[in-house]
């Protein structure tokens, strides 16, 4: 198979490449619209907006999720909020300005007119959440209100308290519901996507698993969206929802999309340590703590051992044994230090033996000196709701112990490839949200998920898909042709060669065996020996597990552990393709540090003071393209490039200066 | 059917339609209660005040006035009762029982509603044969002349007063919820309301319970007009 | 470390009469979540032969509402304001029975063990709980101010995470809160005007359709609810079902 990695993005001038795209896509007119039928995957504020929409434009869909409804998607537990170029603050914000921070964000690793174009619409997001009832919050005179986020210079945050996901995603599902309602939309929840049905190489179909009865069964239509969000738990534990999986993704992918940039992960710093090796979930909390919280560790590592043990209290360890880790490395920044580089500062303080938490894997972010100057009022005011949500899961008073954090993964830049419609390279299939890989680059900006989420649905897949159906007879796939058939016996036989092992482990210790195996060397930081010595171990663990785990009772009703067991078992193909993209990426950008490619004294951006040493180094002159990956089965994954054309920024150095 | 009686018929099929109508004619009840207790309370008073009070009721609107009230009283009544039973059915059709039960903070007055409901009812059935159709004729004898001197005989009896004190009991274990309810289902409750809704349901129910119980407890332990 | 007595509810399919059995939980740490000290117990049953409790979880955090367990008799545990994947068993006491069953309400049948369906309640958000907006419709979102006391109103209306803790609390199994959340939400913002009547009046309909209970004022569905919304909505949801039914059969 060849490729050729054809964006498709329109020409002309920047800011008019989305209008005069949507001037030349291709109209379907409304009777016509009834005769296609689109299947949607997911149904978080991608996928639900999507198949709203689109039902609302005639369309007929069917939407699946594997959730009990399609409000529970994981789009639901984003905390902080969204962007738009509003500029309603009057600061000086405006289309281009967040098109310039989100591509600076991404570290230039992302598509220039894909960036532009959701910074366009992000404004019409807010308008239809709003008309839909989402309650943001409001300033006394009726207006929306904003806040900063993630360290931009503009107010362009909306926000409806720390539930913004939650509130945008049920304002989605009430539009999706309404469709449902008006016959628009099929509704298939408790249905799990475990293949996708090429007819003459488009994609024209999806083969399910009904998660009640077991039932396999195929929907066939005349394109497919998939909106089927991140692959975050690869690492077993991330602060995904215990579902979030990569199925989709991967199936897609065996069937022949490419998959891009998967070693572009984002790791939040500020998440609840590990608290024992029975935990399966990590919880986020708001980044704004590090305004006022010093983070530390001791100096030695026998103190740090004390204080695991409970022997001493935190509060008396000296002035002079503690270790202001990020005030130390970076004193410009000092605990308000970009993500990616106080999430590896904890995990090397960690590493060295001198992590604080009972397992060793914890700083400390201490509120002691801040209370003294504030007093506790103030800190209770500014950080009662998360001091409140710490004590409940770490059951320890944060006023009075230090609170531990350590960073985890929770969002994942890569993602299937997809064109300027987005489209994948199989035609027919469109992926949105979290599950392309298309406008974060190699790092994500706070409050850009949830608002490329709704672009994506909302906005632009309606339009972009006419593209692709106006070439298509309606309704030419039958789940009778020999394609679905197929696809469908495939799928019983590995759900049943899966029941038929019959080992001795559970899926979940091979999830967490894989999982350790990813965060120690395809984690935070990486480096060749450990990435070759994962793709070396991932194998022998996909061995294993297809040799030796145990899944009890049948296919044929519901089963969890069948359901765990078909998705870590992509997870263990996928972890390698991952690895291998993260061994091919030899730089540091964003998400992606490889220890190698850091910057130190001697480079002239390190002399000149403009990067501090120990920060991501990229090599644009070789690495300034995508990586889509080609999956060949029982070999190594293909790499195809795609080349980022920067027309209207300067790739820069991303200095914090 | 004509519409009218359509439009009663969509609103008694609707849950919340039913518990209107419960509202509605619990409050009528309610309000009745109170009336019904100033009027006994006058035996206090005085026999004379008492035997005016009787024979003003009865001679009001030239007879039809007391007609009118049981007409609307039983009917209020039978809705309530009817309405009400209906929606028992029909919760407990809707509830299967947890193995281990357990509540939150529902009163138990909340829980008997329909027990204590039942009760009173039956207690209105023996009150009315007692008092208003008069199934005992020495009892009938005497109110034709004396109704104070009936309620006095009345009371005499220990399982006249037993029942009625118990009948009471319950009417203010079923006032001390009802009574808030009616806010609550007529939308008039509110976070900040609510307190005093509280207290005004509990006061209410109490003043009725202490009220009518007084009569009987006089006249059997105190021998209050014998 | 816990050692604990389970009482769990086991039902195999919707079909199967379903019995309560009892499971030693030993070894349990203090710090695992509700949730978790599950998993334990389920690699365990796994280990020896068994076929695990089967449970609803997802976001693991208290804000998706897949969880949906009721521990000794409350659903989400007798702590206030949490969902079950926020109880954590630091709660407990060594040589505790607990006591674990399913959101029960015969509008939400059992699909296996603990997990029941809940499809009831999408449905009723189906017959009106939005506003009729179609994308790319809308006017600026400044163009309509929304006093901010309104807009609190709302939201704290709108916090409902559909888990049907309320439901399962009730003891007629009354979708009552859930219902009135929604139709308070909507209802207090101006963009919702247009549909109250409607609204109020077909979402009641649906939510009686399904075989809900009626409210019988007793609260316990504010005690249970993980984001303690108020009463309060279902005050409204009747002032509302009253206006709206009364102007549909006589004006």
């Amino acid at each position: 198979m060849s490729f050729v990695l054809d964006s498709k993005i329109p020409a002309g001038p920047l800011d008019q490449k989305w209008s005069k795209h949507k001037m030349d896509s291709k109209l379907i007119n409304p009777a016509n619209k009834r005769k296609f039928t689109i299947l949607v995957v997911g149904s978080g504020l991608a996928g639900g907006a999507a198949a709203a929409t689109l039902s609302e434009l005639g369309y007929k869909v069917k939407c699946f999720c594997y959730q009990d409804s399609p409000r529970r998607a994981h789009s639901i537990a984003a905390q902080g909020g969204i962007n738009a170029a509003k500029n309603y603050q009057n600061d000086g914000d405006s289309v281009r300005r967040l098109f310039y921070d989100t591509i600076k964000g991404g570290d230039f690793r992302s598509r220039e007119a894909n960036v532009y174009r959701l910074a366009e619409v992000s404004t019409n997001i807010i308008d239809q959440c709003v008309a839909q009832g989402v309650p943001f919050a409001r300033e006394y005179g009726g207006l929306l209100d904003n806040r900063s986020f993630g360290g931009a210079q503009v107010s362009r945050t909306f926000y409806a308290r720390g539930q913004t996901g939650q509130q945008l995603l049920i304002g989605c599902y009430q539009a999706l519901e309404k469709e449902v309602h008006k016959g628009g939309v099929q509704m298939f929840p408790r249905t799990e996507m475990l293949d996708v049905v090429l007819v003459d190489g488009h994609a024209k179909g999806i083969v399910v698993r009904d998660l009640v009865t077991g039932k396999i069964s195929s929907h066939a239509g005349d394109a497919v969206i998939m909106a089927t969000g991140g692959y975050g738990n690869v690492f077993f534990l991330s602060t995904n929802a215990m579902g979030c999986n990569v199925t989709a993704a991967w199936r897609a992918a065996r069937r022949g999309a490419l998959f891009a940039n998967p070693c572009y992960t984002q790791i939040h710093p500020t998440c609840i340590p590990v608290s024992g090796d029975y935990q399966s979930k990590l919880t986020l909390m708001s980044e704004s703590l590090r305004n006022d919280g010093r983070i530390w560790v001791p100096k030695s590592k026998e103190v740090a051992a004390k204080l695991r043990k409970k022997e001493i209290h935190p509060d008396s360890v000296a002035e002079e044994d503690r270790d202001y880790i990020l005030e130390r490395k970076y004193p410009s920044f000092g605990n308000l230090a970009p993500r990616d580089i106080s999430s590896r500062a904890a995990k090397e303080a960690c590493d060295e033996g001198r992590g604080v938490a009972s397992t060793g894997l914890g700083v400390y972010l201490d509120f002691r000196d801040a209370t003294k100057r504030l007093g506790e009022s103030v800190i209770r005011a500014r950080y009662g709701n998360l001091f409140q949500m710490y004590e409940k899961i770490a059951g320890e008073d944060p006023y009075k112990n230090p609170m531990m954090i350590y960073p985890a993964v929770h969002y994942t830049m890569g993602g299937l490839w997809v064109d300027y419609n987005l489209m994948s390279n199989i035609p027919g299939l469109h992926v949105l949200g979290e599950a392309n890989f298309s406008d974060h680059g190699a790092n994500r900006l706070g409050a850009s998920a949830l608002m490329q989420g709704l672009a994506d649905g909302y906005f632009v897949i309606p339009t972009t898909i006419a593209n692709y159906l106006a070439t298509q007879t309606p309704g030419k796939a039958k789940v009778t042709d020999d394609a679905f058939k197929l696809a469908e016996a495939e799928t019983s036989a590995r759900v049943n060669k899966l029941i038929g092992i019959n080992g001795k482990r559970t899926v979940d210790s091979f999830h967490r065996e894989l999982g350790l195996l990813m965060w120690d060397n395809c984690g935070m930081a990486r480096n060749k020996a450990g990435l070759e010595e994962n793709i070396k171990r991932i194998p022998e663990i996909r061995e294993e597990f297809w040799n030796n785990v145990r899944i009890p009772g049948s296919g044929d009703i519901a089963n969890m552990e069948l359901e765990k067991a078909g998705r870590v078992a992509d997870f263990l193909e996928f972890a390698e393709t991952m690895c291998y993209d993260a061994l091919s990426r030899e730089e540091s950008c964003g998400g992606h540090f490889r220890e190698e490619h850091q910057s130190q004294p001697g480079d002239p951006d390190v002399d000149s003071g403009l990067v501090a040493p120990g920060e991501a180094k990229r090599d644009d002159a070789n690495y300034s393209h995508v990586a889509a990956w080609q999956y060949v089965e029982g070999k190594a994954p293909i790499l195809h490039k795609e080349p980022l054309n920067f027309e209207e920024v300067h790739p820069s150095v991303r200095s914090y200066k | 059917m004509n519409a009218s009686t359509c439009s009663l018929c969509t609103i008694w099929n609707s849950s919340i339609g039913k518990k209107l109508l419960v509202a509605l004619t619990g409050l009528v009840l309610v309000l009745f209660l109170a009336g019904h207790l100033a009027g006994n309370l006058l035996i206090f008073v005085g026999e004379e005040a008492f035997n005016e009070y009787a024979e003003m009721l009865h001679t009001m609107l030239h007879g039809a006035g007391v007609w009118i009230a049981r007409a609307v009283l039983l009917t209020c009544l039978v809705i309530h009762v009817v309405a009400t039973i209906s929606l028992t059915r029909l919760n407990r059709a809707a509830s299967p029982k947890y193995v281990h039960e357990q509540t939150i903070q529902a009163s138990k007055s909340s829980r008997i509603m329909i027990w204590s409901g039942l009760t009173i009812l039956a207690f209105v059935i023996f009150h009315l044969l007692h008092f208003t159709v008069r199934v005992d004729s020495g009892l009938a004898e005497i109110a034709k002349t004396n109704p104070h001197k009936m309620v006095i005989v009345g009371f005499s009896n220990g399982l006249v007063v037993l029942f009625y004190a118990i009948a009471m009991t319950l009417l203010c274990s079923h006032l001390s919820h009802g009574v808030a309810s009616i806010f609550q289902t007529l939308g008039l409750r509110s976070k900040k309301s609510a307190p005093l809704i509280e207290k005004l349901s509990k006061g209410y129910a109490l003043v009725i319970w202490l009220g009518f119980l007084s009569i009987p407890l006089a006249i059997y332990f105190f021998k209050f007009g014998r | 470390m816990l050692n604990l007595t389970l009482k769990v509810w086991r039902q195999k399919t919707p079909q199967d009469q379903g019995s309560i059995e009892t499971y030693d939980a030993k070894n349990i740490p203090e710090e695992a979540s509700f949730l978790e000290m599950l998993d334990i117990v389920n690699e365990r049953i796994i280990e020896s032969g068994g076929e695990p409790i089967h449970f609803d979880h997802d976001c693991r955090e208290g804000i998706c509402g897949a969880c949906s367990l009721t521990i000794n008799g409350v659903p989400h545990s007798k702590e206030k304001g949490i969902t079950s994947c926020q109880v954590h068993m630091r709660k407990f006491r060594d040589g505790d029975t607990i006591w674990i069953e399913p959101f029960r309400a015969r509008a939400f049948p059992v699909i296996r063990d603990l997990i029941v369906d809940r499809s009831a309640m999408d449905r009723i958000i189906a017959a009106g709980g939005y506003i009729d907006v179609r994308t790319g419709s809308a006017v600026d979102a400044n163009s309509l101010p929304i006093p901010k006391p309104d807009a609190d109103a709302a939201f704290d209306a709108a916090a409902c995470i559909g888990c049907g803790a309320c439901i399962a609390a009730c003891k007629n199994s009354s979708a009552m809160l859930f219902t009135a959340a929604k139709v308070s939400h909507l209802g207090h913002l101006p963009q919702g005007q247009p549909e109250r009547d409607k609204r109020v009046l077909a979402m009641v309909r649906q939510m009686d359709a399904e075989g809900f209970g009626n409210c019988t004022n007793q609260y316990e569905c504010e005690a249970a609810c993980p984001k303690e919304i108020s009463v309060d909505h279902i005050a409204r949801m009747n002032r509302d079902y009253t206006v709206a039914s009364l102007k549909e059969q006589l004006v």
